[in-house]
């Protein structure tokens, strides 16, 4: 049928194909395991489920990987995205407790905008080192990422802070439309910066960048300035998850709150497709590959899997994803199949037609 | 790209905390000699990664200060690397005497022969190391986790009627476990196993990792909650991850302490509160002011005395009416 690259064929040839696939399939898996894995309910005036969770519990890193995903774009890369998490939940717990009204909107209002504003300060002084000084992105980041934690314990007197204001709560616990409001934020985020992005010109603008920024500059590019814009950007939006992560159990612990989450955040990034080399980004495939880590974070526990070998099944988990996207491993593979002899050959001539 | 990039991340902060490492140890040097018969001690804190660690730590800076102890803190991170370039920076600033909570139980022998080279006593604190030779450390002062779990186990047998919550004449406990490999999370679930092996009605059905913190006991609990409705018994190895379960119990549209028995480990403040308001059941108290006890053992054995091996902390249980007497008067 050559007058019809069929819609199948195009599926196929899509960049998103694997990352779906593998979210289905660690889905299904689930199912398997716990067959009303999938049911969802309602629950005091609000969706409940294991998929509610799901999507709840992604907000944070569906964030942190939406500036990350930018950031990487550019052929950079951000280390500190968990330390101005912790830093972001630092400033707005300590505000909320010291505040004289503690449990007032305008409390937590504030508290929220004092902290985001240190975070696009952070940020800008990210996109500062690598856009100014051209210091190399992961050095300019790891800075941050080790003083940050310092900053935000010197913050919280290194003590667990625990503020009280249902408002700052709902940030995470909440539910607008029987929808959890963390997943909203985080889809707001999402489409603010599709739109931004994909409906003018920065997107490209960002994509030669991380091509070439000497031969963007030279073609008229404001290349430090669009640099400068993302790092600021990424700031933003690990302040952000970093409040949604402080309202999930209303406590801020600065050791631990965000630890990691820029490897989670790179694993999203990756997983959706997004190039480390820079250049083309897909922010669908960042959401995509958000969902897929909160997903495999559930499964853990839903089907059992002990402690002790929780990271070993991660790892593994991971690497399959990884070889599944690669077209190198798929066709090593695919050939291995066909020189075996037996049923195999039709089963992988039917796949490749 | 991903692997080389996280090479070079891991090396980097590697070498920034050798650099931390050195900058303690100038002004280290300096401070020792000032002053020769003061008692100087290394001590190695694990991290800050719940209340009863900050209490800990507390209860350590004030009692060194109010006994004229000079006090060379690190927090490790929740890290072994790092606590175990503390130590063998203290080794380094020669100081009288290290004091160490290890992260986890093994892996320790190399560093701790050091010590012993360099002729520093070393005290582990409220936890143990899993090590052949003894003589690598004067000696342990700290909670007894197995005892602990037992009195945890032995509780939840006492009250299996009342905890049987849905009636249906098996208790499903879902355990919370502590940092994979950590002492007080091994032990804790032994004791625990051991105990309600008296009762053939009561199982733990699900188990897993919180780590220690809310968010992870808040994110494990919800998934346990979906998973199964016949759930009667949480036992959370720390407060902190019990009060990340009550969070996802009060989502899940249940009351906990009610609908679903919460015992946990430690009786921090807001675990007490906790207790109190009814919404855990019981809990294992774990005492973290080990300052006084062990200033007291860093004297003793700087001096040259005989300690004790092992020495267990003094430790209690609460019940919901125990902790409303108690709270008023807590000092952590």
């Amino acid at each position: 049928m050559p007058e019809n690259p069929t819609l199948v064929q195009r599926l196929l040839r899509h960049q998103l194909l694997w990352p779906v696939l593998a979210l289905v399939a660690l889905l299904v898996i689930n199912v398997v395991a716990t067959p009303t894995f999938l049911n969802i309910r309602m629950q005091d005036g609000h969706l409940y489920g294991n998929v509610v969770d799901i999507v709840r519990n992604s907000a944070p890193v569906m964030l942190v990987a939406l500036g990350m995903t930018l950031v990487i774009a550019t052929r950079g890369i951000d280390l500190s995205v968990g330390a101005i998490a912790a830093i972001s939940a630092a400033v707005a717990c300590t505000r909320i407790v010291g505040a004289g009204d503690e449990a007032a909107l305008t409390t937590a209002v504030m508290a929220c905008t004092y902290a985001l504003i240190a975070c696009i300060a952070l940020g800008a002084w990210n996109g500062f080192l690598v856009s100014v000084l051209r210091i190399q992105p992961i050095i300019a980041t790891l800075i941050l990422m080790v003083a940050g934690r310092g900053i935000s314990m010197a913050i919280t007197d290194g003590q667990i802070t625990t503020p009280n204001n249902g408002w700052f709560s709902d940030l995470a616990s909440g539910f607008v439309l029987t929808l959890p409001l963390a997943f909203i934020i985080a889809l707001v985020v999402f489409a603010l910066t599709a739109v931004l992005t994909r409906r003018t010109a920065l997107g490209m603008l960002i994509e030669a960048v991380g091509i070439n920024p000497e031969a963007s500059r030279l073609a008229g590019v404001r290349s430090r300035t669009i640099t400068w814009t993302v790092y600021t950007f990424s700031g933003l939006c690990s302040g952000i998850a970093g409040l949604v992560i402080a309202a999930n159990t209303n406590s801020v612990n600065a050791n631990s709150l965000g630890l990691w989450i820029e490897l989670d955040a790179i694993l999203a990034v990756v997983i959706g497709g997004t190039s480390l080399a820079g250049g083309r980004f897909s922010l669908t495939g960042t959401f995509i590959g958000a969902i897929f880590i909160a997903t495999l974070a559930r499964t853990i526990p839903n089907i059992g899997i002990p402690s002790e070998v929780n990271y070993l099944f991660k790892a593994i988990v991971v690497i399959a994803v990884c070889l599944l996207q690669s077209s190198r491993a798929r066709s090593v593979f695919r050939r291995h199949r066909s020189v075996t002899p037996g049923p195999a050959v039709p089963v992988a001539k039917g796949i490749a037609a | 790209m991903l692997k080389r990039t996280l090479i070079a991340a891991s090396a980097i902060s590697l070498s920034a905390f050798a650099l931390t490492a050195c900058g303690s140890d100038d002004d280290g040097g300096g401070g020792a000699e000032g002053s020769d018969d003061k008692i100087t001690m290394g001590f190695a804190q694990v991290g800050a990664e719940s209340g009863w660690r900050t209490a800990n730590t507390i209860s350590i800076q004030e009692e060194a200060e109010a006994q004229g102890i000079e006090l060379k803190f690190t927090d490790a991170q929740g890290k072994q690397e790092n606590q175990i370039s503390a130590i063998r920076s203290y080794i380094q600033q020669k100081v009288d005497v290290i004091a160490f909570s290890p992260v986890v139980e093994t892996g320790w022998d190399a560093v701790l022969q050091e010590a012993k080279a360099a002729g520093i006593p070393v005290i582990l604190t409220d936890r143990a190391v899993d090590s052949e030779d003894t003589s690598l450390y004067e000696t342990f002062l700290g909670s007894d986790f197995v005892l602990e779990g037992e009195r945890a186990g032995e509780w939840l047998v006492e009250n299996a009627g009342e905890a049987d919550t849905n009636g249906d004449g098996t208790i499903n406990v879902i355990q919370l476990e502590g940092t994979t490999g950590a002492a007080p999370a091994i032990d804790r679930a032994e004791g625990f196993a051991t105990a309600i092996a008296a009762d053939p009605s009561i199982e733990v059905t699900a188990s897993q990792t919180g780590d220690f913190t809310r968010d992870g006991g808040k994110q494990v609990m919800e998934a346990f909650l979906q998973a199964d409705d016949t759930i009667d018994v949480v036992y959370a190895h720390n407060d902190d991850m019990g009060l990340g379960a009550i969070e996802a119990i009060e989502a899940a549209g249940l009351e906990p302490g009610k609908d679903i028995k919460i015992i946990t480990v430690d009786a921090v403040k807001d675990g007490m509160q906790a207790l109190a308001d009814g919404k855990i059941n019981f809990i294992v108290e774990c005492n973290p002011l080990l300052g006084p006890q062990l200033m007291e053992l860093a004297k003793a054995v700087v001096a040259g005395e005989e300690v004790e091996p092992r020495i267990v902390t003094e430790e209690t249980t609460f019940t919901q009416e125990q902790a409303k007497e108690a709270l008023p008067d807590r000092q952590y």
